[in-house]
């Protein structure tokens, strides 16, 4: 027999990007603690619908924290209490009985609402668009040991991509910055040779978008790593820093 | 050059140049400051040295010019980053640990160290400097303490209101330094995994340093110990 919970949530509804939202709570009977804090909110569109009442709007694809579609600011953290892992990983065991819990949506100038808890952070997909890539000539397939990597560039690069683009960084900042997504993005493509032919114009490119899209200025207090669900680290901005100075001092 | 002002990397280049730079001259300050603890005339010697010279005067002006760029750039990220953060704000909000109190607050810290310069300036260089600026121009003021620098500590420091007030200040020197060092050197873009844990650590030793040497003076004065020499 799994153990249940009794909860509340106190969940932000909005009904569109221009109308005026609140938060409305909700009572929650017999949550299972095995249960992730996904289907606890699927449990109480249930019951919404049941009820007919509209339910609540939320992103999610696909639950297994790599796509990078759930958010939600849970109990003044993104992805919840817990660290290193998605909303959707997040497991009902780590609330208590009788908690309110409350669930807003990433609160950022550049992230607006949509509807509910859902945000457009199509701002991200901008920021890539504008240098997020490398350019390939295509040809022949060359030979996977053609270009030499060292092991340490190669992790690290790899740790920088394991970024999944789901805005907690930009969502935890004081500073509303999404300057760690930036410099994992950036990071993944300058530390591997492939990156490095393009990456003046990448960072000078994708910072600029960064900038024009609203986001704010880091100021290096490191909730962003803090909060990361793939556990990105600060240091990466210490290398978008590095490029882009760079970058500008060559011009 | 326009980056250093139209992008947030360039704008936090320029908090980080002029940081470090004052950082520098509080190390010089504070290092000149411990001499009074030891004897008062070699203090009143750079005093005299660093009067109303024209390699001070132009060292004031740099010095000037630093803090009032680091002021006007404090204001514009702050509120450039007020407006990133959004209309609504979040109803709930927890601090995560890693995460420094005075990195979160460096406006606030700068603000208290700001005012407080004020008031140094005001009980300092208004008397010593400015009176021998005052002189050179003509006015009728008396030089004869102008370049007394371990008068006006004592004068000072005997007030144990001035010396809390001081000490104070310090302290929030003291944070807005930990954050303020290492972060320049983050900035600057000169870190990683390894040394992100030795840029907090020499923060934190150079912040100490610096603030232990301004309070020792102050210490050391309130109490009537120094100048051990005359």
């Amino acid at each position: 027999m799994d153990k249940t919970i009794n909860i509340k949530v106190k969940v932000w509804r909005q009904a569109g990007p221009k109308a005026k939202g609140a938060f409305e709570t909700y009572e929650l009977k017999n949550i299972s603690t095995d249960s992730s804090f996904l289907e606890m909110l699927d449990v109480l569109n249930e019951q919404l619908i049941s009820q007919h009442k509209e339910p609540v709007a939320f992103d999610h694809d696909c639950r297994e924290g790599i796509c990078g579609m759930c958010s939600l600011y849970i109990n003044g953290h993104p992805h919840g209490p817990d660290s290193g892992v998605t909303t959707c990983q997040l497991h009902m065991r780590k609330f208590h009985d009788g908690e309110t819990i409350t669930v807003e949506p990433w609160r950022s100038h550049a992230f607006p609402v949509i509807k509910d808890l859902m945000v457009d952070r199509r701002a991200y997909d901008k920021i890539m668009q504008a240098g997020g890539y490398i350019s390939v000539n295509t040809g022949g397939v060359p030979d996977a040991n053609a270009i030499p990597i060292p092991k340490k560039a190669a992790d690290e690069a790899m740790d920088a991509a394991s970024c999944i683009g789901c805005g907690a960084c930009a969502a935890a900042c004081k500073n509303g910055s999404a300057m760690l997504f930036v410099a994992a993005k950036v990071s993944q493509f300058a530390l591997l040779p492939q990156g490095k032919v393009e990456a003046a114009r990448r960072v000078k490119a994708m910072l600029g978008k960064m900038d024009e899209l609203g986001f704010g200025n880091c100021t290096n207090t490191g909730a962003c790593a803090a909060e990361c669900p793939k556990n990105v680290s600060l240091s990466n901005i210490a290398r978008l820093n590095r490029e882009f100075i760079c970058a500008k001092l060559k011009d | 050059m326009t980056w250093l002002s139209n992008s947030s990397v360039g704008r936090k280049v320029v908090m980080s140049v002029t940081g470090a730079a004052l950082v520098l001259f509080l190390l010089f300050h504070a290092t000149m400051n411990v001499v009074a603890i030891f004897s008062g005339d070699a203090y009143n010697a750079i005093c005299k040295f660093l009067g109303a010279n024209w390699y001070a005067l132009v060292g004031t002006l740099g010095l000037g010019f630093l803090v009032v760029v680091h002021i006007i750039y404090a204001f514009i990220l702050s509120v450039q980053n007020y407006r990133a953060r959004g209309k609504e704000r979040y109803a709930v909000t927890d601090r995560q640990k890693d995460v420094e109190w005075a990195s979160k607050n460096m406006l606030v810290l700068g603000i208290i160290v700001v005012c407080f310069i004020f008031l140094h300036l005001y009980n300092f260089w208004a008397k010593m400097q400015l009176v021998e600026l005052q002189h050179m121009a003509g006015c009728a003021v008396n030089t004869s303490l102008a370049q007394n620098g371990v008068y006006h500590i004592q004068q000072l420091f005997s007030s144990p209101v001035y010396s809390i007030v001081y000490l104070v200040w310090l302290a929030a020197l003291w944070f807005h330094l930990t954050h303020g060092i290492w972060s320049a050197m983050h900035t600057l873009g000169w870190n990683n995994n390894i040394w992100m844990a030795r840029w907090k650590c020499i923060a934190k030793i150079v912040a100490t340093l610096i603030v232990l040497m301004f309070a020792a003076v102050v210490v050391c004065f309130a109490f009537g110990i120094a100048p051990i020499c005359a």
